[in-house]
């Protein structure tokens, strides 16, 4: 039973984490309609920029985990400008999007290979805290895991409050409904996108800080499987969906851990694609997700 | 008038047959002269299996609009297959010819399977259930030791007989590019682009749609599984991460930078993108080989951004002239 418990807070450790990168990848597909593979790789430059704040920098791990967001945030916004900005200007389709998006997520993973920028090897994190386990109806918590949760959930009611009760948070949602309509009603619909972009980055350079914590390993092409499990706990939740990206991340995070702990570690990276497959199958629009009639 | 063209139909084919017989002998002369080193030999028949493998999803993407994001699953499953009869029946006369064809028909039968169900989604929906499939078809062949420990699991499966011979790999080719281009001009292909340029109205047409998406994707995971033959017997050693989710983007990318609805296009970026990767390796520097990786990717972005609708653009190249292809300009998946 503790252990389950147990098990059940690893879970819930790795949803979280899930839940801040779906986040990101929700939102940018609700508004332009992308995958944005890149979004996997922000999230890796969070890690490093967050490890090396505190480890290298000297900064103390709050402000290295604020500088990290920062610095993604002005990174996406970037990537939306140069990359997938000139292909909406003019017109292409969205397939020139997503291929430029593998494009994008491919450099930032081979550049940041580079001998001097971070390099091709992987580097073990330390953390700048020692663990400290609590004991909750026996199972045992950790410190790491309080914070993931702590961090996770204030992060979360702060987008759900911004998206609801402000300005832009009501231009953001337009945009998503009707892009050109909101642009007739005066919306600039540039800016939206780009603050989409500020916004998701963000929050993926905290999940970075955090899954480097939680995992104590870095390295450039670390965002490339926790990128896809959470764009597929987006799906899964029905994407464009904020709630709906919370819940597939902790459906993701929870299927994962839970198979590794019980059934077996060397299929549990196949399991949550499963349970996509099969969602979708019966749900096409993910579980919280609205599927519209067919427009003919 | 009705048969004076089709004179110069069998006029076309005689012509297109003796060039493409003369581009052969050619090849082969050099290749065992020895003016195209071992080295670019090799990636000569490298560029040829990618060939097929893309025509295959050029027709499933570029033709029929279904976004399919595991096509290197089904390339696998065709390369462990394959692999797995040659070394199971050794080494008899017929055991390449049918190790290939088997290669073929299980990456078609699991591709009728898997899209029986996954074929209702629609664009991105689609993608990412097919992508999800090829993560899990890796992970299958990480874990195949326990079928077979002749499959090697996922320290991968060495010592597969060298059978692919450039001839194999070239008249495939030939034979997969003949029958992509016959398929488009028939009426099932017709019924295919239809579906891919609106699905509810090739439905009031009356075009069984399920069916043709099925049949097509069929066919184009088939010519993967084709592929993944001859890249076993090839390279004589597999191993799963060369079919990971990483190298289903590597073909979609050449469908898309060829232009989707261009055979054409598919087949010239398939050869020319593999020998510009090879190309690169060879005249960087030694120190500047790790910005391979880089100089790829700032490529494609600016391909992209500066035609969007591809090289080709939906056109096709046969020997006497251009000609469009029945595609809407700047339509693209996933617009609505």
């Amino acid at each position: 039973m503790e252990q389950l418990l147990e098990q059940l807070f690893n879970g819930l450790q790795l949803g979280f984490v899930y839940a801040l990168i779906a986040l990101g990848y929700t939102m940018v597909y609700g508004i332009i309609r992308l995958i944005n593979f890149a979004h996997g790789d922000v999230f890796m430059i969070g890690a490093f920029v967050g490890v090396l704040g505190y480890s290298s920098w000297g900064l103390p791990w709050p402000v290295a985990i604020l500088l990290a967001m920062a610095v993604c945030a002005v990174l996406g916004v970037v990537i939306e400008f140069l990359a997938y900005r000139p292909l909406r200007h003019k017109g292409a389709p969205s397939i020139a999007a997503l291929i430029t998006a593998i494009g994008v997520s491919f450099f930032i993973e081979y550049f940041t290979s580079l001998d001097f920028v971070f390099g091709p090897d992987h580097r073990v994190v330390k953390l700048p805290f020692d663990i400290k386990r609590y004991s909750v109806g026996g199972a045992v918590v950790t410190n790491v895991q309080l914070l993931i949760f702590g961090v996770v959930i204030v992060l979360v009611l702060f987008l759900q409050y911004l998206v609801r009760y402000t300005k832009m948070g009501k231009a953001m949602r337009a945009v998503s409904q009707d892009m050109d309509a909101a642009r007739l009603m005066g919306i600039n619909v540039d800016r939206v996108v780009s603050f989409t972009f500020f916004i998701g980055s963000a929050l993926a350079a905290a999940a970075g800080v955090l899954f480097a914590f939680a995992y104590p390993q870095i390295k450039p092409f670390m965002g490339i499987m926790p990128g896809l499990k959470a764009f597929t706990a987006a799906v899964l939740g029905g994407i464009g969906s904020i709630p709906g990206a919370l819940l597939g991340a902790l459906i993701m995070g929870q299927a994962e851990v839970l198979t590794a702990a019980y059934l077996t570690t060397d299929f549990k990276d196949a399991v949550a694609f499963a349970i996509l497959i099969l969602v979708l199958l019966v749900k096409p629009a993910g579980l919280l997700g609205r599927s519209g009639p067919e427009k003919v | 008038m009705e048969k004076q063209s089709q004179k110069q139909n069998v006029i076309t084919a005689v012509l297109v047959a003796v060039a493409v017989t003369a581009l052969y002998a050619i090849l082969e002369v050099l290749r065992r002269t020895g003016l195209i080193t071992p080295y670019w030999a090799q990636v000569m028949d490298l560029s040829l299996i990618m060939t097929i493998s893309a025509l295959g999803l050029s027709l499933i993407y570029g033709f029929a609009g279904q976004f399919s994001l595991g096509h290197a699953g089904f390339y696998g499953l065709g390369a462990y297959t394959a692999a797995f009869i040659t070394k199971s029946m050794g080494d008899t006369l017929f055991s390449f010819p049918l190790a290939l064809l088997a290669g073929a028909a299980v990456a078609g039968l699991v591709a009728y399977l898997i899209g029986l169900p996954i074929l209702r989604l629609r664009s991105d929906y689609l993608g990412i259930a097919t992508l999800g499939f090829g993560v899990i078809v890796k992970v299958m062949l990480d874990n195949s030791d326990k079928i077979s420990p002749m499959m090697g699991g996922s320290r991968g499966m060495s010592n597969i007989a060298q059978f692919s011979s450039f001839a194999w790999i070239f008249w495939l080719t030939v034979l997969a590019i003949l029958l992509a281009r016959n398929l488009v001009l028939s009426a099932p292909g017709r019924a295919c682009i239809a579906v891919r340029e609106d699905e509810v109205a090739a439905d009031i047409m009356g075009i069984n749609t399920t069916h043709f998406k099925l049949m097509i994707f069929v066919l184009g995971c088939s010519l993967a599984g084709l592929a993944g033959g001859l890249y076993a017997h090839r390279y004589t050693f597999l191993h799963p991460s060369s079919f990971d989710f990483l190298k289903s983007f590597d073909v979609l990318l050449i469908v898309v930078l060829g232009g989707l609805g261009s055979l054409t296009g598919t087949v010239v970026t398939a050869v020319g993108w593999t020998f510009l990767l090879e190309w690169l390796r060879v005249v960087l520097p030694q120190a500047f080989l790790d910005w391979r990786g880089v100089i790829y990717a700032v490529v494609l972005i600016i391909l992209m951004i500066v035609r969007p609708q591809g090289l080709f653009g939906g056109k096709e190249i046969s020997l006497f002239g251009t000609r469009p292809s029945a595609r809407r300009e700047g339509s693209g998946h996933a617009s609505a």
